[in-house]
């Protein structure tokens, strides 16, 4: 995969955006889904996904082609869902009311979920909790924790993307894992 | 209870997967020895389960369309030379299409110049064609970038290119008159000729049958 992943890359450089494409298919998801645990929110997740890959296409000349594509879009993905934690303010509440109308409040305007069988139920507020526990841990161990966790990813790879020697990783592996005990022990 | 403070080292080491063989028996055999220690290393294995549990989400429909819509224009360039690429055909016939509208004006253009279809009697003077009073001019006439003053007689079909007619009173033509001054008009006048020599080209081909 990372040989055509190179040949894409090739042509993007000579200015190509449909091999980019191609290449934007591969990664999404995982993008989607690091920026989905870092952010906890669907929207704001796509919105930094997107610009991540945006990024990445802008800057292609920069990027060391002995290196993984993946490692170098994870990167920017990271970077990006820090600085929006950082920054975040929250700019609307999801309770507050519309504008010009009655009662009608930011819940009544988002889509409800599809319904699901009822089965599901159980394991999803399971999963609820578990999401809502990860975006609790403070950002330096939640990078970290996503990426091992969720990513799958090796040390030496988290350690090329967050730009940390290994020790340092391995430290915020570790404390990220203590405090999710303490927090899921009762779960 | 005080235990060393390398066995939740240990801990994390064994799940790193990065433990060495003689601590991997030290931590175990305190675990076995252990409960508190034992139950801090099944929270932590528990807390990994729920985080890896989590279920694999994809992102939402149209990620990708949404970041190629956002990217900044391509050189134009490569973007023609794909479409080129892709359409074979129509390439093809635009570069034909190309090709002829340049022909078709670059022909318009050479016809600048004024020239009259050959007879006798035409009387050709700056510019202006005459068909002098009394005199009969057999066939069709043609003047390109002129002017025509009829005053007699023309037995054919009288057309005018980019130029003025005058028929006089007296004058008088026994096939059609076409004035022709715009290219348009112009390249239709040669469409109709060119069909036209054809339909003849078919009569006559006919005729030859006939004639075997």
């Amino acid at each position: 995969m990372e040989t055509i992943v190179k040949r894409r890359i090739k042509q993007m450089i000579k200015g190509d955006q449909n091999a980019y494409e191609e290449i934007v298919e591969l990664y999404r998801d995982k993008v989607f889904q690091l920026c989905y645990r870092m952010l906890g929110d669907r929207y704001e997740a796509e919105d930094i996904a997107q610009e991540a890959f945006i990024r990445a296409y802008i800057n292609i000349k920069s990027f060391n082609q002995n290196l993984k594509f993946s490692s170098w879009i994870y990167r920017i993905a990271t970077n990006l869902c820090i600085d929006r934690i950082r920054k975040k303010k929250p700019d609307y509440y999801l309770d507050a009311e519309v504008p010009g109308t009655e009662g009608l409040n930011m819940y009544s305007q988002v889509s409800a979920d599809t319904a699901r069988p009822e089965v599901e139920l159980e394991s999803l507020e399971l999963r609820d909790e578990v999401q809502k526990q990860i975006a609790m841990l403070p950002e330096k161990y939640r990078s970290a924790i996503v990426l091992k966790y969720i990513e799958e990813l090796s040390l030496n790879e988290i350690s090329e993307i967050l730009d940390l020697p290994l020790g340092t990783v391995k430290t915020r592996i570790h404390r990220g894992r203590e405090a999710l005990r303490q927090q899921l022990k009762n779960v | 209870m005080s235990c060393p403070d390398r066995i939740v080292d240990y801990m994390h080491d064994y799940l790193d997967e990065e433990i060495t063989e003689s601590n991997k028996q030290e931590l175990k055999q305190h675990l076995q020895a252990c409960p508190d220690c034992e139950q801090h290393f099944r929270e932590l294995e528990k807390a990994i389960a729920f985080v890896q549990s989590t279920s694999h989400i994809k992102a939402p429909d149209g990620f990708t369309a949404g970041v190629m819509a956002k990217l900044p224009q391509e050189k134009k360039r490569l973007k023609m030379g794909r479409w080129f690429k892709r359409h074979p055909l129509l390439s093809a016939a635009s570069l034909f299409l190309m090709l002829m509208t340049g022909s078709i004006f670059s022909t318009w253009n050479e016809d600048q110049e004024f020239s009259v279809s050959k007879q006798p009697n035409l009387v050709v003077e700056n510019g202006t064609v005459t068909v002098p009073e009394g005199e009969v001019v057999k066939g069709d006439v043609v003047v390109r970038n002129g002017k025509l003053n009829i005053e007699g007689q023309v037995q054919g079909d009288v057309t005018v290119i980019n130029g003025e007619k005058y028929l006089a009173s007296a004058g008088q033509v026994t096939g059609e008159i076409e004035e022709v001054n715009e290219v348009f008009e112009w390249i239709w006048y040669h469409i109709k000729e060119a069909a036209s020599n054809a339909a003849s080209l078919f009569e006559g081909e006919e005729k030859d049958q006939s004639l075997q």
